[in-house]
C-alpha cells in the first residue's frame, strides 16, 4: 500500500471572475522513502496541490488516502494525530516564521501541541533538532530576523521534520534561496531522508532541481498531471511536449541556445481551453487536440503522459534529449 | 570591442557602516551586452544604482569614476543628471507589479512618460504607446493598450516596464533581475526580446543577475562580484567552461544545472559553505572564510586583478600570465 494516494482530487477556489480550477482532476502516489518531484509553471496549480495534501486548503473533490486513512475531508481536530507525520516546508524562509517568536518557541510549540509535556524535554529536543540542521547552539534564543535566508529555511526545515514526519511537501524550498547556499539545503533535505527515512514532495519549478532531487517526477500544467515517470526516464525519453518545452527553458550555461522555446502564457484556470488544455501552445497541436481531452495512460512500464500524439511525435523527434535536436 | 559606451572605473559605494562596491571597474561596449553577477549582497544592484546617481542615503558613491558617452556622471550637476536618466540610461527592475500604478491602465502610464519626454498630445501619445506594446510584442496592443496592470501576466507586466524604458531609445539599459520573478518559459521570452531590442535599437544592455544559467546565452562578457568587489570577469566561454576563481568554480559545481547525470542517491552536491555575511570586515580577499584553497597570504590583502588576454581573475593563488608562461615553456 501507498503512504499517500491521491485520486481525482480537485481543489477550486470561487472568484468574482468565476471558479478558479486549481487542481483538477489529479491522481498519484508517494510510497515511503520515495522522493516526488512536481513540476510546472506559477499559476499551473502545484502549489495548491501540495497545500491541498497538508490539508492547508480544503479539497473540493477526490479522495486523499495517507497511510491508509482518508483524510482529505476530516475536521481540523481529527486533522491533528496526521499532521504530526505530514508536515510542509514553505518557499518563503522570511514570510513563514512568526518574526515576533524565538526560535525556541517555534520548534517547541509542535512539541507541545503534540503532546510531549516536559518544557524540559521539549527544550532538548529542539536542541538536538538545531544542531542538526547546523545551526549554532545560542540560535533557540533568538529570533527569525538575526538570521539569513539560508539559515531561516534550515529553521524551517528543522521545524518540519521536529515530529518525525513520515511525509514533507516541500513547497519551492530553495526558490528564494542564493545559488551557493542551495546546494547546502538540497544536501540536508537529503542526509534528513535517510536519517529518518522521509518521503518527499518536492514543489519546484526548476526541472533541473527535480532531476537532481527527485525519484519520480510529475509534471503538472493548468491543473492536470500531463506526464509521469523516473527521473532518469522524464529526462532521456520526454513524451509530453510541455515537458520537453521546459526542459528547453532551463537556462544551461553549458548549452548555448538562441531562441525562445515556448510562446504564450500559461491561460487562466479561470477558462481552461477545449480539448488538451496545452493546444494553444502546442506546435503539434490537431484538431483532435482542440476537441479531445486526452487522458493520463500509461506508454511504457512507469511512464505516464496525458498527450494524443505522444508516440508520433516521439518518434518524429527521437530519443535525443531536448537542446540537441529542436522540436519546434 | 565595439566604441566604448560606459567606462567604470574604481567605483566604490558605501553606507556609514559598510561598503557595498570598492574599486569596481568594468565597461559596456556601444550595442554590448555586459552581465554582472553575484548573490544578494554581492554591490550588484547598488552598482545599477551607482550609475544612475540613485544610491539610496546615507550611501553615497566616495571614488571612482563613471564616464558615459564622453560625460563624467558623478560630477554631472543634479539637473543634467536628471536629463540622462531616462532619456540616456533607462532602468528595469524585477518586480514589475511594484513599478506599475495598480489603478492607471498601462497605456496612461505609457503615454504619459511619453509626453513628459516628449511633449505631444494625449491622442498622440496613446499612438506611441501602442506602437512601443507592439515593439516589445504584446499581442493586440491597440487592445491591451486600455489594460490595468492586473490584467497581465508577470511576464507581459516585465514587457511594459521595457517598453517604458525604450520609450527615449536610451543607449543604455540597465535590466536589475529583470526575470528572476518569472517562470523559466518566461524568462526565455522576456531575455530574447531585450536581446532584439539592444540589437535593433543598439542599445548597451548592462544584465544584473543572480543566474549564471542565463549568461551563456545572452552575454557578449560576464562580471562576478562577490561581497562589494569584482573577483573575475571574462567572456562567457571562459567563465563558464574554465572559471579562474574559487568563488565561480564553486558557483559552477553547486549548482544542479551543471551538474549533468548526478543525482541524490549517488552524489551530493558540492557546497560553498558558510554564507557572503562572512565577508564582513575582511581584510584581504572577501572570499576567504568560505575557501576552501585560502592560504596565509590571501588574508593579508585585497588579491589584485590580474589579467590574460579579456579574462581576469582576483586571486593571489592565481597568476594567469604566470601559469601561461608556465605551460608554453614546459610546451
Amino acid at each position: 500500500m501507498s503512504l499517500l494516494q491521491v485520486s481525482g482530487l480537485h481543489t477550486r477556489y470561487e472568484t468574482n471572475d468565476g471558479v478558479l480550477r486549481a487542481v483538477d482532476g489529479v491522481s498519484f502516489a508517494i510510497e515511503a522513502g520515495e522522493t516526488v518531484g512536481l513540476v510546472g509553471e506559477s499559476g499551473c496549480g502545484k502549489s495548491t496541490l501540495g497545500k491541498t495534501l497538508v490539508g492547508l486548503v480544503p479539497a473540493s473533490e477526490g479522495e486523499v488516502t495517507f497511510d491508509g486513512a482518508e483524510i482529505s475531508h476530516l475536521s481540523p481536530a481529527a486533522l491533528k494525530p496526521v499532521r504530526r507525520r505530514l508536515q510542509m516546508i514553505f518557499q518563503d524562509p522570511f514570510g513563514s516564521l512568526n518574526p515576533r517568536q524565538s526560535i525556541g518557541q517555534i520548534l517547541t510549540a509542535p512539541l507541545a501541541v503534540h503532546g510531549v509535556r516536559s518544557a524540559a524535554e521539549r527544550r532538548a529536543q529542539a536542541l538536538a533538532m538545531v544542531r542538526r540542521v547546523g545551526l549554532p547552539d545560542d540560535t533557540l534564543q533568538r529570533f527569525p530576523h538575526e538570521f539569513s535566508g539560508g539559515q531561516r529555511q534550515r529553521i524551517g526545515v528543522a521545524r518540519a521534520l521536529i515530529l518525525a514526519p513520515q511525509l514533507v511537501v516541500c513547497d519551492e524550498p530553495v526558490s528564494a534561496l542564493d545559488l551557493s547556499i542551495q546546494a547546502q539545503i538540497l544536501n540536508l533535505l537529503v542526509e534528513m531522508k535517510s536519517e529518518l527515512d522521509l518521503a518527499y514532495l518536492f514543489v519546484s519549478h526548476d526541472l533541473s532541481v527535480v532531476r537532481y532531487f527527485a525519484d519520480r517526477v510529475l509534471v503538472m500544467y493548468l491543473g492536470r498531471i500531463v506526464e509521469s515517470a523516473t527521473y532518469d526516464t522524464i529526462w532521456s525519453r520526454p513524451r509530453h511536449p510541455y515537458t520537453r518545452a521546459l526542459m528547453e527553458a532551463v537556462p544551461d550555461p553549458l548549452r548555448r541556445r538562441t531562441a525562445a522555446p515556448l510562446s504564450g502564457d500559461l491561460p487562466s484556470a479561470r477558462n481552461v481551453p477545449s480539448g488538451c488544455r496545452f493546444h494553444p501552445r502546442c506546435p503539434f497541436a490537431t484538431d483532435l487536440c482542440r476537441s479531445a481531452d486526452p487522458a493520463l495512460r500509461s506508454v511504457e512500464p512507469g511512464h505516464e503522459v496525458a498527450c494524443h500524439h505522444a508516440e508520433a511525435i516521439f518518434a518524429a523527434a527521437g530519443a535525443t534529449p531536448p537542446g540537441a535536436a529542436t522540436v519546434h | 570591442m565595439a566604441t566604448t559606451l560606459l567606462e567604470v572605473e574604481n567605483l566604490t559605494v558605501r553606507f556609514p557602516r559598510l561598503a557595498a562596491v570598492q574599486d569596481l571597474s568594468f565597461s559596456v561596449g556601444v550595442g554590448e551586452t555586459l552581465a554582472i553577477v553575484g548573490e544578494s549582497g554581492s554591490g550588484k544592484s547598488i552598482t545599477a544604482l551607482a550609475l544612475m546617481r540613485l544610491v539610496p542615503p546615507p550611501g553615497r558613491i566616495t571614488g571612482g569614476s563613471i564616464r558615459f558617452d564622453g560625460r563624467e556622471l558623478t560630477a554631472l550637476p543634479d539637473a543634467a543628471m536628471r536629463k540622462v536618466r531616462g532619456a540616456e540610461i533607462a532602468m528595469i527592475f524585477q518586480e514589475p507589479m511594484t513599478s506599475l500604478n495598480p489603478v492607471l491602465t498601462i497605456g496612461r502610464q505609457i503615454g504619459e512618460t511619453v509626453r513628459l519626454h516628449e511633449g505631444v498630445s494625449r491622442r498622440i501619445a496613446r499612438a506611441r504607446a501602442i506602437e512601443l506594446l507592439d515593439l516589445v510584442r504584446i499581442p493586440e496592443p491597440h487592445r491591451r493598450v486600455d489594460d490595468y496592470p492586473h490584467q497581465l501576466s508577470g511576464g507581459m507586466r516585465q514587457r511594459v516596464m521595457i517598453a517604458m524604458a525604450v520609450i527615449c531609445r536610451p543607449k543604455l539599459l540597465i535590466a536589475d533581475e529583470p526575470t528572476t520573478a518569472l517562470d523559466v518559459t518566461i524568462q526565455a521570452q522576456v531575455l530574447a526580446l531585450l536581446d532584439n531590442l539592444r540589437r535593433e535599437l543598439s542599445m548597451g544592455l548592462l544584465l544584473i543577475t543572480h543566474d549564471l544559467g542565463i549568461v551563456g546565452q545572452w552575454a557578449d562578457r560576464v562580471v562576478v562580484m562577490y561581497a562589494s568587489r569584482k573577483v573575475e570577469e571574462g567572456s562567457p566561454d571562459a567563465i563558464l567552461d574554465a572559471p579562474w576563481h574559487p568563488y565561480t568554480q564553486g558557483l559552477m559545481a553547486a549548482s544542479p544545472r551543471h551538474a549533468g547525470d548526478l543525482h541524490y542517491r549517488r552524489t551530493p552536491l558540492v557546497e560553498i559553505p558558510g554564507s557572503i555575511t562572512s565577508a564582513f570586515g575582511e581584510t584581504g580577499c572577501p572570499f576567504v572564510p568560505r575557501c576552501a584553497l585560502a592560504e596565509a597570504r590571501c588574508r593579508e590583502v585585497v588579491p589584485p586583478p590580474l589579467s590574460l588576454g579579456d579574462h581576469l581573475v582576483a586571486c593571489v593563488r592565481h597568476d594567469p600570465f604566470k601559469e601561461a608562461a608556465d605551460v608554453a615553456l614546459a610546451g
